[in-house]
């Protein structure tokens, strides 16, 4: 709602200034559930939508240098608390280890690189669509890989543009305000995709996922995870994340949006993706961590190979 | 980058070519990665300040296990790592000549310490110096009620433990960790002072920061060190003892007391060889006596701090005399050996305790005193946190115990373990190794484990500490029950053997 008016008030306030084109092929919340969250910070920071300039320019994310000083100063406060791990954010940055152990494994096995090493994935081309304020980017360059990050909402791209730079081994990432439909179109393929916490809050999700099947070379990997539909996951990712713990703000999730394990397996094998791998994650409130099981009736990722 | 050369240089003046030759490919290495501009942490530009992945204050047996854990594990031992300690003996090899006296300063390591250092390579170093396994211990007190013996049979071990001298288990690992593929740098300076920021976004800075701009962003700490040097690291580790200086600088809060005890430590000898651990409790504190090998034994004398300065400047002779005494009947009787003690309780003792059907012994005679004697002030210390932003503690900097079960040191290499499996952990998932998380979890994983532990010999140290008819009653029980009762007296030497980390629950 939020959103809308803040779109309605751009149009109104500066008519030379267009919306981003990101916004037009989305629901008017983010793809990311970590946006949604950056949603309840954006309230006071509304003025930045309105004076920021539409164009989803990929030049202007990658570059720190042609961004107003004012502005600078803005993303800072803000990125501050993407990446405060007791912060707002604090449930994703307990999922990520879990998600990245997950990913190495099946990454691992997929390309026969060895597992002990501090680098793995040198040489690899990975993707993260959706990428957020980059939690699940920059873990993957300090394994070695080459990783892009894509998200259709500026404001995290530049977070992720500033968080990553501060370290020498993560600024070599590429950044950029886009959607993966768009990279399609400009013929980008990469060795490995992942699109973690995204299918849920995509509009068609079958065509999302012929988009990330196209974006894979034939015999790479694509990696997706959400949440399962079911009515566990309605009492965990609902109403216990969203109304009780307050982890995430209402909304963030549809229940009626989820995708069973077998509704996603179907949509990927349509999408010429065979899924080899699936795990699900499971949150002990004693320790606080979150683990790997077989359990996936709640959150679950999915690892499958691109047919040739 | 030439005071670093001269650095180098000074602590190889009574090394051997071989750590000469490690220091030049560290350096290589450092100069290679910054020309090649490469993605690696330790990229370091000419010019700058010296950037490490961690830094490890404090080259004691602890630290330099950290240092000799994370060389030994595949996902670590590429990492960049600074030791600060301004002992002058650091780095030089050979510096025990065979046939000396045993020094007085020694730990006994239990079998989970042992394949730790087996793991990590260090064992093989340890056992071409002098250590003494033992695998029988006796344990009474000066009421004469009861007595315990343990046997290493009793969980179908061959040992129980083994005695090493400290300089030993130092130099062992150092050597491991020079023969590494670990770059290292050792800075013979003591810790002025410690900074880190938290973490903040760069804003318009080129393509490569500089490490003075890494700092100011919460990504590196700072040390500045008393020679002037200013060293920069991810994680700082604080191994520098019970004073540690990087708990203090941390602003990290202990908890603790002192307990009004002093310890005498010194070697004597024997004319027989002992392969037994002795401790008998006296009225002011125990005494124990541990086999270092060769005839040789340690004694660690816990009492009164009037009655130590006494014991330390009295003659070497009535010394060996207050010692045979508190070993013998000094205090008290002998336990009476009751073998019809044992078949009142034989439904409870089971098969397999062949300690309970042990007689009493009494120690060997000390007949001479080889070295001098050590005094200690005792106390129980525990840091409230383990660690904090990009800082952890291991070891006696984190927790300080009291000696009586030998169990110091053996907390500290479960620490240094457990810190470096989480680094290891870390790296292998991409994460920056200073982050709160990841050190929490190691916090997670020794703080109860320590806890515990303390409790347990805190609660022992307390036990002995009165003579009180009741009590002393309850302790004769105790005895009698540790001793007949195989399932609590197995129980009792896996806990101690490190087996298990926590008493009650594994």
């Amino acid at each position: 709602m939020n959103q809308m008016r803040r779109i309605l008030s751009a149009r109104r306030l500066s008519p030379s200034i267009k919306p981003p084109p990101c916004f037009l092929h989305r629901r008017p919340f983010s793809t990311s559930e970590t946006d949604a969250s950056s949603e309840l910070l954006s309230s006071p920071h509304q003025n930045i939508q309105t004076h920021e300039d539409g164009a989803s320019d990929k030049s202007r994310s990658t570059k720190t240098t042609s961004l107003k000083e004012h502005e600078l100063a803005k993303f800072s406060a803000i990125a501050d608390t993407w990446w405060h791990s007791e912060g707002p954010f604090k449930p994703l940055h307990l999922m990520n280890p879990t998600r990245l152990a997950f990913i190495r494994s099946t990454l691992c096995r997929h390309f026969s690189k060895d597992p002990s090493s501090a680098r793995p994935f040198e040489g690899l081309r990975l993707i993260d669509v959706g990428c957020g304020g980059g939690l699940l980017s920059e873990p993957l360059a300090r394994m070695g890989a080459t990783v892009t990050g894509i998200d259709a909402v500026d404001k995290n791209v530049k977070i992720a543009r500033l968080h990553a730079d501060m370290d020498p081994m993560t600024s070599k990432i590429e950044y950029h305000c886009t959607t993966a439909e768009r990279l399609v179109d400009e013929g980008r393929t990469f060795d490995a995709v992942l699109a973690l916490e995204v299918i849920e809050h995509v509009a068609n999700p079958a065509e999302f996922c012929k988009s990330l099947s196209a974006l894979t070379i034939p015999n790479g990997a694509t990696i997706l995870s959400t949440i399962n539909r079911s009515m566990r996951a309605y009492a965990s990712a609902i109403v216990a994340a969203e109304y009780i713990l307050q982890w995430l703000p209402k909304g963030t999730h549809q229940w009626s949006s989820f995708l069973t394990p077998e509704e996603l397996t179907m949509i990927l094998r349509g999408a010429s993706v065979d899924v080899k791998e699936m795990a699900g994650f499971v949150y002990n409130p004693i320790t606080g961590r979150w683990l790997l099981s077989d359990d996936i009736s709640v959150n679950f990722i999915a690892y499958g190979t691109k047919r040739e | 980058m030439n005071r670093v050369l001269a650095r180098q240089l000074k602590t190889n003046v009574c090394g051997s070519k071989h750590i000469f030759q490690r220091a030049w490919s560290t350096h290589v290495t450092r100069k290679v990665s910054s020309t090649a501009g490469s993605n690696e942490s330790n990229a370091n530009s000419t010019g700058d300040s010296p950037q490490h992945d961690i830094a490890i204050v404090g080259g004691g047996m602890v630290g330099i296990a950290l240092a000799a854990s994370l060389a030994s594990k595949p996902l670590t031992k590429h990492l960049n790592v600074a030791i600060i300690d301004n002992n002058p003996l650091l780095g030089r090899k050979n510096i025990i000549e065979k046939g000396h006296l045993p020094d007085p300063r020694v730990s006994t390591v239990t079998p989970a310490t042992i394949s730790f250092l087996k793991d990590i390579g260090a064992w093989k170093y340890i056992e071409e110096q002098r250590h003494a396994y033992f695998d029988k211990m006796q344990v009474w007190d000066y009421t004469g009620l009861g007595y315990t013996r343990y046997n290493a049979k009793d969980v179908d071990q061959d040992i129980l433990g083994c005695v090493v001298e400290n300089k030993v288990l130092q130099s062992s690992q150092l050597s491991c960790v020079q023969e590494s593929d670990l770059q290292k740098t050792i800075y013979p300076a003591r810790l002025n002072s410690m900074d880190m920021l938290p973490s903040s976004s760069l804003t318009g800075l080129g393509e490569v920061p500089s490490t003075a701009d890494l700092f100011m962003r919460g990504r590196l700490a700072k040390l500045e060190l008393s020679d002037g040097n200013n060293v920069y690291a991810k994680l700082v580790v604080g191994a520098d003892g019970s004073k540690s200086r990087v708990r203090e600088l941390a602003g990290i809060k202990t908890t603790g007391w002192n307990y009004s005890q002093n310890a005498i430590i010194c070697t004597v000898e024997h004319t027989v060889e002992n392969f037994t651990a002795w401790q008998r409790f006296l009225p002011n504190g125990p005494i124990a006596l541990l086999p270092v090998g060769d005839k040789f034994s340690n004694i660690v004398w816990t009492m009164d701090p009037t009655e130590a300065s006494d014991r330390r400047s009295m003659s070497e002779d009535d010394f060996i005399k207050a010692v045979n005494d508190a070993l013998d009947y000094g205090y008290g009787p002998h336990p009476e050996i009751t073998s019809s003690g044992g078949s009142s309780l034989s439904w409870l003792t089971g098969d397999v305790n062949i300690s309970a059907k042990e007689r009493f012994e009494t120690p060997p005679k000390v007949v001479k005193l080889s070295s001098e004697r050590m005094m200690f002030p005792l106390s129980l210390r525990h840091a409230k946190d383990y660690v904090s932003n990009r800082v952890a503690l291991v070891g006696d900097s984190a927790h300080t115990v009291h000696p009586l079960a030998g169990q110091g040191v053996n907390l500290g290499f479960a620490d240094a373990s457990a810190l470096s499996r989480a680094i290891a952990e870390g790296i292998a998932l991409g994460t920056d190794i200073g982050e709160a998380n990841l050190l929490k979890r190691y916090e997670a994983e020794r703080k109860p484990a320590n806890i515990a532990m303390m409790a347990v010999l805190d609660g022992i140290q307390k036990m002995y500490a009165v003579n009180f008819g009741p009590l002393n009653a309850f302790r004769a029980a105790a005895f009698h029950g540790a001793h007949y009762i195989s399932p609590l007296k197995k129980r009792i030497i896996s806990y101690a053997s490190g087996e298990q980390s926590l008493p009650l629950f594994s």
